[in-house]
């Protein structure tokens, strides 16, 4: 971290690691943007962090992007969904900021995962991040919603040793309600990785009232199942920590009145699909 | 199962002590640690083979509750007047018949002793305190035919020092009561017998007498004769509990109560600062190995003895005033145990005893005392790493030393005395030292000796620094040469403290339980390095401009710009904190020490980082004027903003080799912050004390809890009369904290939340 002189937040206000991050790369001028974007040397980020144990296997090193195409109306962090909002980091810088981290993360099973925002908003970036994290040995992970899975090359969707994938909603205009996108690139994308027999973790968000229509539960589930390649599935409940983001940007938050699901509502998710045959957590 | 008869074993040995041992050097002379190495047992499994509480341990346990709840509600439940000794006191009881272990520091559990050796001053204010008159009769004997290690410090420090000391740029020094940090080997008790251990003394007197009256040779051997004294008192104390400890143990039983009747000599003598075990769960699982073997006992019966010593151990008091609970908080008494670490020839010290010792904090609950220690190694068997995370997930009771770093110092037979100073057992004591202000210290730098709080001089007077704007070859020569200035007092303080501890608050037995001659080490410390780090920071990568009030005294600093801190992985700053750790050390060293001890330092702060920050003005990294430092070697709160992994590779940049009293790291995670269930939450603690440890870190406290919970804990103590929380290098009750402790507690970088 590089800080102004740091002012310590009011006593017993929760920290949030993610603060929220609004135009650090807003000087950056449109053109650089653009070609960094095609060339990868370039990546916008919104912060990173060390030690997380909840982003992939092990240990992790997890980089957040920004910059998304969907506007999911649970999201926690509003935010990354513009390019700008994040810090301009050279490819190479990030590269030996990783490289601090490699012994540490081999010892700890662990690895690097990018994560967003959308990553594959810029996927030369995570090309070019994941070839320099193979290059010394770290293990991958994407965690991504797939809609623009299409953007990578078979050998370039083989870089990532692991896809987190999000599957938000089965119901067509349901998913539109809820991201502002159709979902079949999403299950293409699962499908697509299925055949290549890439290891899937799956994360669903389970929202009361918004995604927690068994029948819809049910529907992922035997997607999920009937892969062949989802060896866990995350069912992450939904929180109103990103509540304040919403607020901050201005921007109509829809979820005010959604409480967070109950453990026992968390627990019927998990078993329908453990009743499909997947490892649920 | 049932409660073990406290007479079965009163009635003596039932065959030969050492029946069944492998033979070997430590026969022929006193050598715990071939014992050790030649008859261990080495145990690769998990957990699943311990026993829960008995009926019995319950009840004792419970019995002790409302005590506690009493002693919480007067502060102390009851105080003897009796200047306490090994003999003073008449034996002591909780439920005299169904005690395993036996012994009380005076005739009645938590009932605290008065010892005026170290300071009466701090005796007689302790007792005014908590409502008691002291007694004439000891009031004139201390202020009238005898003097104490306060009083004679008082007379020998020098005008400086005093100066030091009022300005808190040194604080805590051991100049008012006993100095602690000093660990007898009380597994000699159990092994030899005292009989021989007498003898072994009398023999290293005797080899004296060859050898010309000098002051240092007078002393050793005043010394040594002490040493027997206190061994034949020793004797004559387990007698009045009706066991005649001068040959060796024969049982388990035994020999865990024949090693803590030597603790217990050492904590009814001295209230030091740090009252340390030592590292028996290893050497004692020999004698529980064996009576296992010969059918003797079975594993609940273990457990049974294991369990009753720990209630002993935990409620060790000492009589202290309420400033001296304030800067250590709560009233610790830091029974050190280290458990597990590796030999020399590779093999694991991990043993089934290992285990029980951990097992207490489920049988008896978490708690502060004993201050269990894991030697942590990558290379440790797997079921003992995993119920290691296990138990600092369950209790955040445990603090993890690098067992590495300290075998390849220190040798395979070493402890952690107090919260990080790690010593061959037996072989080596340290004079303690509290620490240096270094934030004031670089402060002082800037005023030209100036204290930038009162405005006088403390220092002698040093060129101020000129100009509006810092520069920082310009701050960094003259925090040199201040740190100079600030080394040379603080050594002579030591000098002082130890000089007339030794003369006048001698530990006889817990010197009695060391080889002659030990390796003596001079302990200093600093606090407020990541103040400092982040200053120097601000001062190098930003732009600090000074504001003085009107005599001319810098009192506060605008900063701009951007500039690194510590706790990030970033060797721009990192490096700047591993410069001071270095450079200090290099100034210690150049003062010559009393007893030729070796010059050592510790990035430790116990709890007292409230106190040094209320203490210091405002510092050119943006703390303000009395506002907490981190503890220890942390970064400060809330800056650490890249996770765990970063935050702890800052701090193991630190030299151990300039620091070889310890490097304290405290960090909290929440446990979500570790994984989604229990079992990736072990797995994933495992890995990250196995990336620390398989690196440079020194030391780490865990702490695994919300801050929900703490802020609940604030509201409503009673709900929580167990949280335990670990803090610099030991670990406290959370309720029995001063308010402001506790936010600071609060505010720290909690990762993963």
């Amino acid at each position: 971290m590089t800080g102004k002189v740091v002012q310590k937040p009011a006593a017993l206000e929760a920290k949030s690691p993610f603060d929220l991050r609004v135009d650090l790369g807003k000087d950056v001028p449109e053109t650089d943007v653009r070609s960094a974007l095609a060339s990868g040397d370039m990546g916008f980020l919104h912060s990173f962090t060390t030690g997380s144990t909840v982003d992939g296997p092990g240990v992790r090193v997890v980089a957040w992007t920004t910059g998304c195409m969907w506007r999911c109306l649970y999201c926690h962090n509003p935010d990354t969904w513009t390019m700008r909002n994040g810090i301009p980091v050279a490819v190479t810088r990030a590269t030996e900021q990783l490289r601090k981290y490699r012994h540490g993360l081999k010892v700890m099973s662990g690895g690097l995962t990018i994560s967003g925002g959308e990553p594959l908003m810029q996927d030369r970036f995570v090309v070019k991040m994941f070839q320099a994290a193979k290059g010394m040995g770290i293990h991958t992970a994407l965690d991504t919603n797939g809609y623009y899975g299409e953007r990578l090359s078979d050998a370039e969707l083989d870089l990532a040793d692991l896809v987190l994938l999000d599957l938000k909603a089965w119901d067509e205009a349901k998913h539109r309600h809820l991201t502002g996108r159709e979902p079949g690139p999403t299950r293409q994308f699962a499908e697509r990785l299925a055949a290549r027999r890439r290891p899937i973790w799956l994360r669903f968000v389970l929202v009361p009232g918004l995604t927690d229509d068994p029948a819809e539960v049910d529907h992922i589930a035997r997607f999920a199942a009937g892969l062949g390649n989802v060896e866990r599935v995350d069912v992450l409940p939904f929180h109103q920590m990103g509540r304040y983001k919403w607020q901050q940007l201005g921007i109509s938050y829809k979820l005010d009145d959604v409480e967070p699901p109950s453990a026992g509502q968390v627990e019927r998710a998990c078993a329908t699909f453990r009743a499909a045959g997947l490892r649920t957590y | 199962m049932a409660a073990t008869a406290p007479e079965k074993d009163r009635t003596g040995p039932p065959a030969s002590p050492w029946r069944g041992f492998t033979a070997g050097a430590w026969q022929s002379r006193i050598d715990v640690r071939d014992f050790i190495q030649q008859n261990y047992t080495v145990y690769e499994g998990d957990e699943s083979f311990l026993a829960p509480a008995t009926p019995r341990t319950g009840r004792i346990w419970r019995k002790l509750q409302d005590l506690f709840v009493e002693e919480r509600r007067k502060g102390i439940l009851d105080v003897s007047q009796v200047p306490s000794s090994i003999t003073a006191h008449a034996p002591g009881y909780i439920d005299r018949d169904n005690e395993v272990i036996v012994g009380l520091q005076t005739d009645a559990p938590l009932k605290r002793a008065i010892m005026p050796y170290g300071g009466f001053r701090m005796v007689a204010s302790a007792l005014k305190t908590y409502g008691y008159q002291p007694d004439p009769a000891v009031v004139e004997t201390f202020t009238k035919y005898r003097r104490t290690h306060n009083d004679a410090v008082f007379d020998a420090y020098t005008a400086d020092i005093r100066r030091c000391r009022s300005s808190h740029i040194l604080t805590g020094l051991p100049d008012a009561y006993g100095r602690g940090r000093i660990i007898g080997d009380y597994r000699r008790v159990a092994l030899y017998g005292v009989k021989r251990l007498i003898e072994h003394k009398q023999a290293e007197k005797a080899a004296l007498d060859a050898v010309m009256s000098t002051a240092d040779i007078i002393r050793d051997r005043e010394e040594l004769a002490e040493q027997t004294r206190a061994l034949n008192e020793l004797v004559q104390m387990a007698a009045a509990y009706g066991f005649d400890i001068s040959g060796p143990a024969a049982t388990a039983r035994q020999a865990v109560q024949w090693l803590y009747f030597g603790y217990l000599a050492a904590v009814k003598e001295q209230n030091g600062a740090a009252m340390s075990l030592g590292r028996v769960s290893t050497f004692l699982d020999i004698y529980f190995e064996r009576d296992l073997a010969e059918g003797l006992i079975d594993e609940s019966q273990a457990q049974e003895i294991i369990d009753d010593f720990v209630i002993k151990l935990r409620i060790v008091r000492f009589l202290r005033t309420p400033e001296y609970d304030a800067l250590f908080a709560g009233d610790p008494t830091w029974v050190t145990e280290s458990i597990g670490g590796a030999g020399d020839d590779g093999r694991p010290l991990v043993t089934k005893n290992c285990f029980r010792m951990l097992q207490t904090l489920y049988n008896l609950g978490p708690a502060p005392e004993p201050n269990l220690t894991i030697l942590y190694a990558p290379r440790l068997p797997d079921g003992f790493r995993r119920f290691v995370a296990k138990v600092a997930i369950d209790t955040s009771s445990l603090q993890f030393e690098s067992d590495g770093i300290i075998r390849q110092y220190w040798g395979d037979d070493s402890a952690i005395a107090c919260c990080v100073s790690p010593m061959a057992l037996g072989k080596q004591m340290q004079f303690f030292g509290a620490r240096a202000n270094m934030a004031k210290c670089l402060l002082y730098a800037i005023n030209g000796g100036r204290d930038e709080m009162s405005g006088e001089q403390v220092a002698p007077a040093f060129e101020p620094v000129k100009g509006d704007t810092l520069d920082f070859d310009d701050v960094r020569d003259r925090f040199e040469k201040m740190m100079d200035w600030l080394a040379g007092v603080y050594v002579n303080a030591m000098n002082v403290i130890h000089y007339m501890h030794d003369k006048y608050a001698y530990e006889r037995i817990e010197m009695a339980l060391h080889d002659y001659a030990p390796l003596r080490t001079m302990a200093f410390g600093m606090a407020g390095l990541s103040v400092i780090a982040d200053s120097l920071s601000a001062i190098r990568y930003a732009k600090v401009r000074v504001v003085r009030d009107k005599t001319g005294l810098v009192t506060d600093y605008q900063t701009e710009g951007e500039f690194p801190v510590f706790g990030n992985n970033d060797d721009r700053v990192d490096h700047l904190a591993a410069w001071a750790v270095s450079t200090f050390m290099g100034k210690l060293r150049k003062y010559p020490t009393y007893r030729d001890a070796v010059h050592t330092q510790s990035i430790l702060t116990i709890t007292s980082n409230v106190v040094y920050g209320k203490a210091t003005g405002n510092t050119p990294d943006g703390r303000r004027q009395g506002e907490p430092f981190a503890p220890g070697a942390n970064p400060m709160h809330g800056r650490d903003a890249y996770g765990i992994h970063a935050s702890a590779y800052s701090v193991a940049k630190i030299p151990y080799r300039d620091a070889q009293d310890g490097i304290s790291l405290t960090t909290s995670l929440v446990p979500t912050g570790l994984g989604r269930v229990p079992d990736d939450r072990i797995t994933n603690l495992t890995a990250m004390l196995d990336a620390y440890f398989g690196a440079t870190g020194f030391h780490m406290n865990i702490n695994v809890m919300t801050r929900e919970t703490l802020m609940d804990a604030m509201e409503h103590p009673e709900k929580y009369p167990q949280l335990t929380i670990r803090v610099s290098g030991y670990a406290v009750n959370f309720v029995r904290l001063t308010r402001e402790q506790q936010m600071d507690v609060i505010t720290r970088t909690f990762h993963g939340a």
